[in-house]
C-alpha cells in the first residue's frame, strides 16, 4: 500500500503517541478508575493496569508489524521505543494533574487516577515506574513479534482466557457454591477479587500448553464440518448441547439466569434484525418499534387496567404477532423505493414516532402514556404460571430455538437467495425477476414478527411496559451485536449476543462504558474486520473480494522463524 | 400518457398515498378547528413563528453539514449531531473562563467572538478527525459499511463527551446584552431569538459565498460533481472533503451557540434531536443544495413550533407540544416518500440516492 517505507524509528514514535494518547482518553474517561476494584490476579494487577497498558502494548505491536524486516535487537529496541513515547504521554498527563486542577473540566482527572496510573508508588518514583513498564511492555511487544507464530497465539490466547477467568471470578465462584465437590477446586484457585497467583500461573500454562498443542494440529481437523459428521455423532452433539441449555438455569442460579433471558431476548431480536440488516440489506434503525408493539398489545390485552375482559398470554398472543406483522408492513410500504441511508433514517424516525405515541397525553387511556401498564399476564401452561427467571427461560429458549430453526431454514430458501439478490444488486435482482416489493416486505415483516415476539416474552417477564424502556438505544444494542457477530450469521447473533449484553451484566463497571465500547467496536469492526467475529462465508468473500492475493506478512520475512 | 400510468400504478402506490392523504386532511381539519375556534391570539402565532424562526436558523446550521457531505460523498454523516454537540459544550467551557478571567462582564462582544471561534474551531477539529479515520479508509466500501461506522462513531463522541464531562447539565450563562426582549407594537422579541436569527442569516451567507465564488468551493463543487474529474483537473480530492467537513463542523459549531442562546444548557445527548431535525430539513430542502437547507430548515423549524397548536390542538390532542419532535418525524417520512428530491431538489435520483 505505502510506496515507500518510512524509517521504523519514526513510525515507532508515531505509534506510540497514538497509543499513549488512547490510554489517556481511556483514562480521562473514566474506564480505568472505575476497574480498580477489579483484580486479575489478586493484589497484583488489576484491570485498571491491563486497561491503559493494552493500547500502548497494541500500538508498539502494529508499529513493529508495519516496519520491514529487521535484526531481533533492533525489533526489541522499535518495541520499547515506542512504549517508551506511550508511557510517556501517560506520565505527561500525570505530570500536569499534579500542578493544574483537571477535574475542572475532567470530571475523572481525580488524585485516584493518578495514583492508579502511577502504580501508587511515591511521584518521581511512580512516574519512573511508569515509564519502565512502558519499555518492559513495548518490549514484549517486541519479544512477541520475534516469537514463532505458534508459540505467539498460544500465549496471547493463554493471557486473554486467563484475565477473562479473573473477571469472570464472580459468575464462576457464585456457580461453583452451589456444587459441593468443585467448590473447593475453584477455591484454590480464586481468592476474594481475582486469580491467587499461583492459580493463574497454573491456569496461563495449562490454557498455552493446550493451544500450542493445538496448534501443531493440521488445520482442516480443526474446523469440523457439522453438516458432515456421522449422524450418530451430530445427534449426540445436539443432546448435549439441549441437555446444557436445559440445566443451565438451575445451573446458574437466579441471578445469572435473569442475564442469561436477557442475552436470549436479544439472540430472539437479533435474529430478527438479522434478517432485515443482514440477510436483506435495508438497515433498519427503528428495530424497538416492533418490540414496543409486541409488548404494548400484550400489554393492552391482558392487563385488567385497560381491557374490560383481558385475555391470557396465549389469546393474546397470536393478536401481538399480527399487529407486529401489520407494523412492519406498514412502515415496509413507503419505504420500498428507499435504499441505504434514506431508509436508515426513516427507520428510526418510526421507532422515535412510536416511543413519542406511547408516551403522550393524547393516546394516555388507551396505552398508559409515562405511567406504561402494569398487571400484563403471565404465561400459564395447563395449571402451571409461568413467572421466575428460571421458568421464563425456557419461554425464551423455546422462541429462539423456533425463530432460530425458522431463520436457518429461510436463509437457504428462494425467499432467503432473493433477499440475499436484492442485498447485492437491487437492479439485477428485479432484472432476474425478482419481485422486490414481496421480498422487502417480507423481510420487514419476518423482522417485525421475531421482534414483536420478543416483546410479548419481554411484557411478560416485566409484568409491565414502559415507553421509557422502547428507546433508540434498544435498536443500537441488537444493530451492534449482528454487526459484531457477523452480519447475516446466525450463530454470529449468538456470539455477539452473548459479549455485547451478556458482559456489562456480569461486569458492573463495565455498565456505565458499554455505549462508548460499542461505538468504538462498531468502527473498529468496520474499518479491520466488517464481517464479524462469526462471519457468513458468502458474506467474507464479497468483503475480501480484493485480498484473493495473500498479503504479504504470509511470505515468511528473513528471520530466525522456525515455526513454519 | 393517462394509460401508461395507470398500467404503473400498483396497490403499494395507492396505499401510501391514502396514508398521505390522510395525514393531510387531518391537518387541515385541524388547523381549521383550531382557527376557527379562536383560541389563540395573533400575538401568539406571531411569536410562535419567530421562535420558530430562530429554531430554524440553529437547524440551518448545522443541515450545511449534512448537506456539504452528503453532496460530495453521498452518505450521511450520522455523527454531525455529536459535531454540533460539541460546539457548546466547549462553550460553556470557555465561558467559564472568560467569567474567571473577567472579561465575560468586560468586554461581552469580545468573549463572544471568542466563544464563537473557539466552539467552531473545536468543532471543525472532530469532524476533520472524524473524516480522517474513520471515513476516509473506507470510501470504496460497500454502503452499509461507512453508514455503520458513522453511527458507531456517533455513539463513541456522545458516550466520550459523557465520560470526560460528566453526565450532567451544562449551564451556559446568560450575557447582558441578550437579556431582554424587544416589543414592537404588541409583539414581543426576545433578543435572543433576534440574535440566533440573524446570526444564522450571516453565517449562511457567509458559507454561501465560500461555496459559491471561493476558490476552496469551487473544489467542493467540481469534486461532489465527479471526483475522479476532479483530480484528473488537479484538484486535490481528500483535501477538499477534509475541507468540506471542517467547514460543515464549523458551521454546526456556530450552529451550537446559537442553540444555547434559545436553551442554555450544554448535556452530551444533546445533539441527537437538532441532528435529526437538520437531517429532516436539509432532506426538506433538497439534500445537496446550501440555501435548499436554508429554507427547509426555515420551513421545518416553523413547523415544529407553530404545528403543535396549530393542528394537533385543532384535533383535540392534550398538550400538543408533546408531539412536536413526532411532527419532524413525520415531516421526514412524508418528504421522503412524496417528493424525496425535497423543495429545492435537483434531478437527485435514485441512483445518486
Amino acid at each position: 500500500m505505502q510506496t515507500q517505507t518510512p524509517s521504523p524509528w519514526k513510525n515507532a514514535i508515531t505509534a506510540g503517541l497514538v497509543g499513549g494518547v488512547v490510554a489517556v482518553l481511556m483514562s480521562l474517561v473514566g474506564m480505568v478508575a472505575a476497574f480498580k476494584e477489579r483484580y486479575i490476579v489478586s493484589g497484583m494487577f488489576t484491570m485498571s493496569q491491563i486497561l491503559f497498558l493494552a493500547p500502548i502494548l497494541l500500538f508498539a505491536y502494529s508499529a513493529i508489524r508495519r516496519t520491514a524486516p529487521q535484526p531481533a535487537h533492533k525489533i526489541i529496541r522499535i518495541g520499547s521505543l515506542s512504549g517508551l513515547v506511550g508511557s510517556t504521554v501517560l506520565a505527561v498527563l500525570v505530570i500536569i494533574g499534579k500542578y493544574v486542577n483537571l477535574r475542572i473540566m475532567f470530571v475523572n482527572a481525580s488524585p485516584e487516577l493518578y495514583g492508579i496510573l502511577t502504580f501508587n508508588q511515591a511521584s518521581v518514583l511512580g512516574l519512573l515506574l511508569l515509564l519502565f513498564m512502558g519499555i518492559v511492555i513495548g518490549a514484549v511487544a517486541g519479544g512477541a513479534y520475534l516469537l514463532p507464530q505458534r508459540v505467539r497465539s498460544a500465549l496471547a490466547q493463554a493471557t486473554i482466557w486467563v484475565c477473562l477467568i479473573g473477571l469472570l471470578r464472580d459468575l464462576i465462584v457464585t456457580v461453583s457454591y452451589r456444587w459441593g465437590p468443585i467448590a473447593g477446586i475453584v477455591k484454590y484457585f480464586f481468592s476474594i477479587s481475582g486469580l491467587k497467583p499461583l492459580g493463574a500461573v497454573f491456569l496461563f500454562l495449562l490454557i498455552g500448553g493446550i493451544n500450542y498443542w493445538r496448534g501443531g494440529k493440521p488445520k482442516s481437523v480443526r474446523t469440523p464440518n457439522f453438516a458432515n459428521q456421522k449422524p450418530l455423532r451430530r445427534w449426540l452433539t445436539l443432546l448435549g448441547a439441549g441437555l446444557i441449555l436445559i440445566l443451565l438455569p438451575s445451573v446458574l442460579g437466579i441471578f445469572f439466569s435473569e442475564i442469561l433471558d436477557n442475552v436470549l431476548m436479544y439472540i430472539l431480536m437479533g435474529i430478527g434484525l438479522n434478517i432485515v440488516v443482514g440477510f436483506a440489506g435495508l438497515l433498519d434503525l427503528g428495530y424497538v418499534a416492533f418490540f414496543a408493539i409486541g409488548a404494548y398489545t400484550m400489554g393492552v390485552l391482558t392487563s385488567p387496567e385497560l381491557a374490560a375482559s383481558p385475555l391470557t398470554y396465549w389469546q393474546a398472543l397470536p393478536f401481538s404477532l399480527t399487529a407486529c406483522v401489520l407494523a412492519g408492513l406498514i412502515l415496509g410500504m413507503p419505504v420500498l423505493k428507499m435504499r441505504g441511508d434514506y431508509l436508515a433514517i426513516v427507520t428510526l424516525g418510526f421507532g422515535e414516532i412510536v416511543r413519542l405515541l406511547a408516551l403522550s397525553d393524547w393516546l394516555r387511556p388507551w396505552l398508559g402514556g409515562t405511567q406504561g401498564i402494569q398487571r400484563i399476564a403471565q404465561p400459564r401452561i395447563g395449571s402451571f404460571l409461568i413467572k421466575t427467571q428460571q421458568e421464563l427461560y425456557f419461554l425464551f429458549l423455546a422462541g429462539v430455538i423456533i425463530v432460530a430453526f425458522i431463520a436457518w431454514r429461510l436463509k437457504d430458501s428462494r425467499l432467503g437467495r432473493s433477499w440475499m439478490a436484492l442485498r447485492e444488486d437491487e437492479d439485477v435482482a428485479r432484472a432476474m425477476g425478482i419481485n422486490h416489493v414481496i421480498t422487502k416486505l417480507m423481510a420487514f415483516a419476518v423482522g417485525a414478527l421475531f421482534s414483536g415476539l420478543g416483546g410479548t416474552i419481554f411484557a411478560a417477564k416485566l409484568t409491565s411496559v414502559y415507553p421509557h424502556s422502547m428507546n433508540f438505544m434498544v435498536s443500537i444494542n441488537v444493530l451492534c451485536l449482528i454487526i459484531i457477530g457477523g452480519m447475516g450469521s446466525i450463530p454470529g447473533v449468538f456470539v455477539g449476543s452473548l459479549l455485547l449484553i451478556g458482559s456489562p451484566e456480569l461486569l458492573r463497571e463495565f455498565a456505565e462504558f458499554r455505549y462508548l465500547v460499542y461505538g468504538a467496536l462498531l468502527v473498529t469492526m468496520m474499518l479491520t474486520r466488517p464481517e464479524g467475529l462469526w462471519p457468513e462465508a458468502r458474506r467474507r468473500l464479497e468483503l475480501h473480494e480484493a485480498e484473493e492475493l495473500p498479503p504479504p506478512e504470509d511470505l515468511q520475512p528473513v528471520t530466525n522463524n522456525p515455526g513454519q | 400518457m393517462l394509460r401508461n400510468w395507470m398500467q404503473r400504478i400498483t396497490l403499494i402506490d395507492i396505499i401510501v398515498w391514502v396514508i398521505g392523504l390522510a395525514i393531510l386532511v387531518g391537518v387541515i381539519w385541524g388547523s381549521i378547528a383550531t382557527l376557527s375556534a379562536g383560541k389563540y391570539s395573533a400575538e401568539t402565532w406571531i411569536n410562535l413563528t419567530i421562535s420558530g424562526l430562530a429554531l430554524g436558523g440553529v437547524y440551518a446550521l448545522i443541515a450545511l453539514g449534512y448537506t456539504l457531505v452528503y453532496g460530495i460523498l453521498r452518505m450521511i454523516n450520522f455523527a454531525h449531531s455529536e459535531v454540533f454537540m460539541s460546539g457548546p459544550f466547549t462553550a460553556t467551557f470557555v465561558a467559564d473562563a472568560l467569567i474567571a478571567v473577567g472579561w465575560w462582564n468586560k468586554y461581552p462582544w469580545l468573549s463572544l467572538l471568542i466563544i464563537l471561534l473557539s466552539a467552531a474551531a473545536v468543532s471543525a477539529g472532530i469532524a476533520f478527525l472524524l473524516e480522517r479515520i474513520a471515513y476516509r479508509p473506507l470510501r470504496t466500501a460497500p454502503r452499509l459499511v461507512p453508514l455503520i461506522t458513522a453511527i458507531g462513531a456517533s455513539f463513541f463522541l456522545q458516550y466520550t463527551f459523557r465520560g470526560l464531562y460528566g453526565s450532567g447539565l451544562k449551564d451556559y450563562p446568560s450575557m447582558e446584552m441578550f437579556k431582554g426582549f424587544w416589543m414592537i407594537g404588541d409583539i414581543r422579541i426576545f433578543r435572543t431569538q433576534a440574535a440566533a436569527i440573524v446570526g444564522a442569516i450571516l453565517m449562511m451567507v457567509v458559507l454561501y459565498s465560500i461555496v459559491q465564488w471561493t476558490k476552496l468551493g469551487k473544489a467542493m463543487r467540481s469534486v461532489s460533481e465527479d471526483k475522479e474529474v476532479a483530480a484528473l483537473m488537479g484538484i486535490d480530492v481528500d483535501k477538499t472533503i477534509s475541507n468540506t467537513f471542517s467547514m460543515g463542523g464549523a458551521a454546526a459549531g456556530v450552529g451550537g451557540i446559537l442553540y444555547l442562546f434559545l436553551f442554555p444548557v450544554a448535556h452530551f445527548y444533546m445533539g441527537f434531536f437538532p441532528g435529526i431535525k437538520a437531517f429532516t430539513a436539509a432532506v426538506l430542502g433538497g439534500i445537496g443544495n446550501v440555501p435548499g437547507a436554508f429554507f427547509g430548515a426555515m420551513l421545518l423549524g416553523l413547523l415544529e413550533s407553530v404545528g403543535p397548536n396549530l393542528f394537533l390542538d385543532g384535533l383535540g390532542v392534550p398538550t400538543p407540544s408533546q408531539l412536536k419532535d413526532a411532527i419532524a418525524f413525520t415531516v421526514l417520512v412524508l418528504i421522503l416518500i412524496f417528493r424525496p428530491t425535497g423543495i429545492l431538489g435537483e434531478k437527485l435520483t435514485q441512483a445518486k440516492a
